[in-house]
């Protein structure tokens, strides 16, 4: 019995796995092997292995620079979402029913949007004679425009406009597994409402608050659209970074290295915040 | 005066009157049942004795202190939600101790406290376990403790047992007995189920559509009640529209569908009235029938045989003691015999008719 099973576990999973393995494993493996080419301005990629583009990202600051900035992004736009999504889901919570039925519907829109005609939007929004500097000048407030544009400031407000919804979602969905008795139980053993939305409400959204935040931080590190448009050439990212290397330098196998190095850092980034999150609530979450 | 007092409590949300005019008392350390179908205005009450719920008009009064206006974190008041409401990120001792926490109860003395809570409701060897790992009797527990540990003036029980199987509930009622004898504790509890409400508590108040139908000890409100509505819903019970012939304080005579019977004693004037009888207090005799009829179901319950029997009267439910003997079958005429005084004569109401 458990072999048949174990035979239909597999025969289930197995349209899943062809799937996975065929267009994620396949690729992935194939950038992996491409990452350890040579690759030469003059000869082009020859078949022997090397670890030189590894050596070259590692060597120069000027990645470094690249990284950091890419992950200070990721960090400053899961911020942002917390603070912005994680009341939003709370008041979201404590809606009427029909009411909350429209305003999750305006915070679920946006994914309806291609990100591409969002951060365009962004993009008309910031510019020198976007929208706020044309506006601010008109009214007299500045005299130059304030530059917004290819700054990591207007890439993180884009990013925050595109990835505040899954925070929302992962906030929300905490909040409504929760037991709307518990905050008038708090109440009747004697806890002011301030004690019971730091001891109570938001202990139990804590799971949805860290869960949103691996997925903010994971989707804006590998973000390429809105650095793309809103950073162009002048404020790079990892993700844009890789794209160059393959488009414009033809230097294959660095950024495929760039790409396996920023893949790694993204993945050690989530097993040890998912590390964290089940040390602290693995046991009352289960 | 009464420990708790309620008057003329009136609840409206909008056009529905959840909860009408209740009135009624809770002398200290007594347990007392609210009682009735669902959706009149049990937990409305409850709510609004807690206070999570505003008071449309009328009073409450607990311990001499008018209750309006005092928030609900400071009522004081020890209640168990029908949800339990447990806190699920805190362990059984954390869950316990935050109301002590919350009255600024030194810590050592909280450890004690906790302790003691514990220990009554017999959860010592639990007190660091997740909610989430526990069975629903054991959580029940734990709400139970945590709602005792602040030592309230009045625990609040809505449908306490109604999450639990059936064998579980049934030793829970006794556990609620206890453990409500061994704290002292002025008792209220919500529930639907008569037995339950029969079986734990000292009184008794049988609510419906929002209005006290009858406040009475357990014994009383089975054996006299006041309405048909009340004979209906509390154990099961035989009622018929009928006529009272003449009546005084020893007996009377009805007329049912053109059956004269003896009843029992009322002060009612001759009229339309209903009667009401239990079906373990019908007799199948031999000798002496009162009616007799056909039997047309059957069906056995372990300790006893539930007869429908087609008489002139009516359909009558009988309930006969199982004694080991085979049972009256289907299409068999029987006999049928009770005393008069069992045979309960009740004001006839238009919406029992
Ligand atoms: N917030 C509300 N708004 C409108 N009507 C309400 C509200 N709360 C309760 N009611 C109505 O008041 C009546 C009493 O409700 P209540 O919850 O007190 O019933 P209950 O006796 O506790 O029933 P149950 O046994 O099903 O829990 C019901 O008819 C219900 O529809
Ligand atoms: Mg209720």
């Amino acid at each position: 019995m458990s072999a048949r099973t174990d035979y239909r576990h597999w025969a289930l999973s197995a349209p899943a796995l062809v799937l996975f393995t065929t267009f994620l494993l396949a690729p992935l493996i194939m950038t992996l092997v491409l990452s350890f080419r040579h690759f030469d301005f003059y000869g082009g990629i020859d078949d022997s292995v090397s670890l030189a583009s590894y050596a070259e990202v590692l060597g120069d600051w000027y990645f470094y620079e690249i990284f950091g900035r890419t992950f200070a992004i990721a960090l400053a736009t899961t911020v942002l979402c917390v603070l912005i999504g994680a009341p939003a889901s709370y008041f979201l919570n404590r809606m009427r029913p029909g009411f909350r039925s429209v305003m999750i519907l305006i915070i679920l829109g946006p994914l309806l949007i291609s990100v591409v005609v969002r951060t365009l939007g962004w993009a008309i929004i910031l510019g020198n004679r976007g929208v706020i500097n044309t506006f601010l000048m008109d009214l007299g407030v500045i005299e130059a425009p304030i530059k917004m544009m290819y700054t990591s400031g207007g890439i993180v407000l884009a990013l925050v406009h595109v990835m505040v919804p899954y925070m929302v979602l992962a906030v929300w969905a905490a909040l409504q597994r929760q037991d709307p008795a518990t905050e008038a139980a708090a109440e009747s053993l004697g806890a002011s409402p301030l004690t019971i939305f730091r001891r109570i409400v938001l202990p139990q959204a804590m799971p949805g608050v860290l869960s949103g935040s691996l997925i903010v931080f994971s989707l804006s590190a590998s973000a390429f659209a809105t650095p793309a448009i809103l950073g162009g050439r002048r404020v790079k990212v990892v993700a844009t970074s890789v794209y160059d290397e393959f488009m414009n330098t033809l230097n294959w196998p660095l950024g495929a290295a760039i790409a396996i190095l920023l893949m790694v850092s993204i993945v050690v980034v989530m097993v040890a915040w998912n590390r964290l999150v089940e040390a602290r609530f693995g046991r009352s979450y289960a | 005066m009464a420990f708790l007092e309620l008057n003329a409590l009136t609840k409206r949300f909008g056009p529905v009157t959840a909860v009408d005019r209740i009135s009624f008392n809770v002398e200290q350390g007594s347990f007392v049942s609210l009682l009735g179908p669902s959706g009149c205005g049990k937990t409305t009450t409850l709510q609004m004795i807690a206070g999570f719920e505003n008071v449309t008009s009328g009073k409450i009064t607990l311990n001499g202190r008018d209750l309006a206006g005092v928030p609900a974190r400071h009522r004081g008041l020890g209640i168990v939600f029908q949800s339990y409401a447990l806190f699920m990120h805190m362990t059984t001792a954390e869950n316990v101790s935050f109301g002590l926490e919350m009255r600024g109860v030194p810590g050592a003395e909280r450890k004690i406290r906790v302790a003691r809570a514990l220990d009554l409701v017999h959860l010592s060897h639990l007190s660091d376990r997740y909610p989430r790992t526990m069975s629903g009797g054991q959580r029940q527990r734990v709400a139970l403790a945590r709602a005792l540990v602040i030592e309230p003036e009045l625990l609040l029980l809505d449908e306490p047992l109604s999450n639990l199987d059936a064998k579980l509930r049934e030793e829970m009622q006794l556990e609620l007995r206890r453990i409500q004898r061994e704290a002292g504790v002025t008792t209220l509890m919500v529930t639907h189920d008569q037995a339950e409400a029969l079986a734990l508590s000292d009184r008794v108040v049988v609510l419906e559509k929002g209005q006290v139908q009858q406040e009475a000890a357990p014994f009383d409100v089975y054996e006299t009640p006041h309405t048909a509505f009340v004979s209906s819903f509390i154990g099961k019970s035989n009622t018929l529209p009928a006529t009272l012939v003449s009546g005084d304080a020893s007996g009377s005579i009805v007329e049912c569908a053109g059956v004269r019977l003896q009843a029992g004693a009322t002060p009612l004037a001759a009229g339309p009235v209903q009667i009401a009888i239990r079906p373990e207090r019908i007799e199948v005799v031999d000798d002496g029938a009162v009616l007799t009829g056909k039997v047309s179901e059957r069906v056995f319950l372990g300790n006893q045989w539930l007869l429908t029997v087609a008489t002139p009267v009516g359909n009558l439910l009988v309930l006969r003691r199982n004694a080991g003997r085979s049972e009256a079958d289907i299409g068999d005429t029987v006999g049928l015999a009770f005393r008069r005084v069992d045979l309960r004569i009740l004001a006839s109401s238009e919406a029992a008719a």
